[in-house]
């Protein structure tokens, strides 16, 4: 590696540092619960390597623990997952142009991976290919490592990492005020406060985060449209990009 | 089917249809342009979505029962305050979460509901 792209890993790493401390727990909880499961560590790193979805994974364990057919495996990862086609909706832009790399980038979405990206202003003069793609490989593999790590050990290990996880809430804590004061509008945060609540009273935990994303993608949309109305004469004035602090 | 084709077979079902939720909107609109409304609230999407993220990991708080959520509330406001004051993304992540273990490790709040 040359010193620039040395340079570039060095600042990839440390953005996501706060997804290492979250997926390694979070990994060695699901290699724990493969290996509970009475499965072979192999197959933790297999599935960490090609399925790559923290819940997914961890609702596939049920499953294959209940016997469960291919077409139910299908329904769930699809129901659980659907939330990642939201993502990929606003990195649509992001991700034109990033060459070869693009289907692993895909393939790597997360909610951490996609918070990361969405959030993380590429190093002037970077390749945003290359820094997106050490972001998004760097999560595989503590992902991948945790697993295997948790799969191993099985229940050996004996450390008290209660509340370690929350790593990744304080992770969403930061990054929202981020974009609180990179955004030019409030309201993209008055829709997430109605629909995460309403999700909360309404939909079980496991389903709630798909369903608060359809509906604050409808309140975003309905607004959007009501506003567009009320100025209609006015010339639009979302096409003037905002200044740059 | 033995144990380990079946295995094999849900590893790759479930690999394949976790890819498709992620690929959908890339294949979709590949080769025609997103609808005018579905790009303008593309940019609002992310700080609406990252804070969903964030109720998100609420979600299994007791919030009738004690603790009522004060342990991840008061993190969340330290966090914020603390971001907000030195605006050092490490500093609010790492002193958060070391301030949310010694909350709930050693019950720190439960004073609060004797």
């Amino acid at each position: 590696m040359n010193h620039e792209s040395e340079k570039l890993f060095l600042s990839a790493l440390r953005t996501t540092l706060p997804v290492f401390f979250g997926y390694i727990p979070l990994g060695i909880a699901f290699g724990f619960l493969l290996a509970g499961a009475g499965y072979h560590w192999i197959y933790a790193l297999v599935m960490s390597i090609f399925i790559y979805t923290g819940a997914g994974q961890f609702i596939a364990v049920a499953l294959l623990a209940a016997g469960a057919q291919l077409m139910d495996f299908v329904t769930v990862t699809l129901l659980i997952n659907l939330r990642h086609s939201f993502y990929g909706l606003s990195l649509l832009d992001k991700f034109s142009g990033v060459g070869k790399v693009k289907p692993y980038l895909i393939f790597a979405l997360t909610d951490e991976t996609y918070a990361l990206l969405t959030t993380t202003r590429v190093p002037e003069g970077a390749s945003k290919a290359r820094f997106y793609f050490y972001i998004s490989a760097l999560d595989h593999l503590y992902w991948i490592v945790g697993s295997v790590l948790g799969a191993v050990l099985g229940s050996m290990l004996r450390l008290n990492l209660e509340g370690l996880t929350f790593v990744l809430a304080a992770l969403f804590v930061v990054l929202t005020i981020e974009q609180y004061y990179a955004s030019r509008t409030r309201f993209p945060f008055m829709a997430a406060i109605g629909a995460g609540v309403i999700s909360l009273m309404l939909f079980s935990p496991e389903n709630m985060l798909l369903f608060s994303i359809v509906i604050g993608t409808l309140i975003l949309m309905v607004h959007e449209k009501i506003t567009k109305r009320g100025h209609a004469d006015l010339p639009d004035t979302e096409i003037y990009p905002k200044e740059e602090k | 089917m033995s144990e380990t084709s079946y295995m094999l077979m849900v590893i790759a079902t479930v690999a394949l249809a976790t890819f498709a939720t992620r690929a959908l909107p890339f294949v979709f609109f590949n080769s025609r342009e997103p609808p005018e409304l579905l790009s303008t609230i593309e940019k609002n999407l992310p700080p609406m979505i990252l804070l969903l993220l964030l109720i998100y990991c609420l979600k299994d708080v007791q919030w009738f029962q004690p603790p009522y959520g004060a342990p991840e509330i008061f993190t969340i406001v330290s966090v914020t305050a603390l971001h907000v004051w030195k605006r050092n993304a490490m500093l609010s992540i790492f002193a958060g979460t070391g301030l949310y273990m010694l909350l709930i490790q050693f019950d720190v709040l439960s004073f609060l509901f004797g």
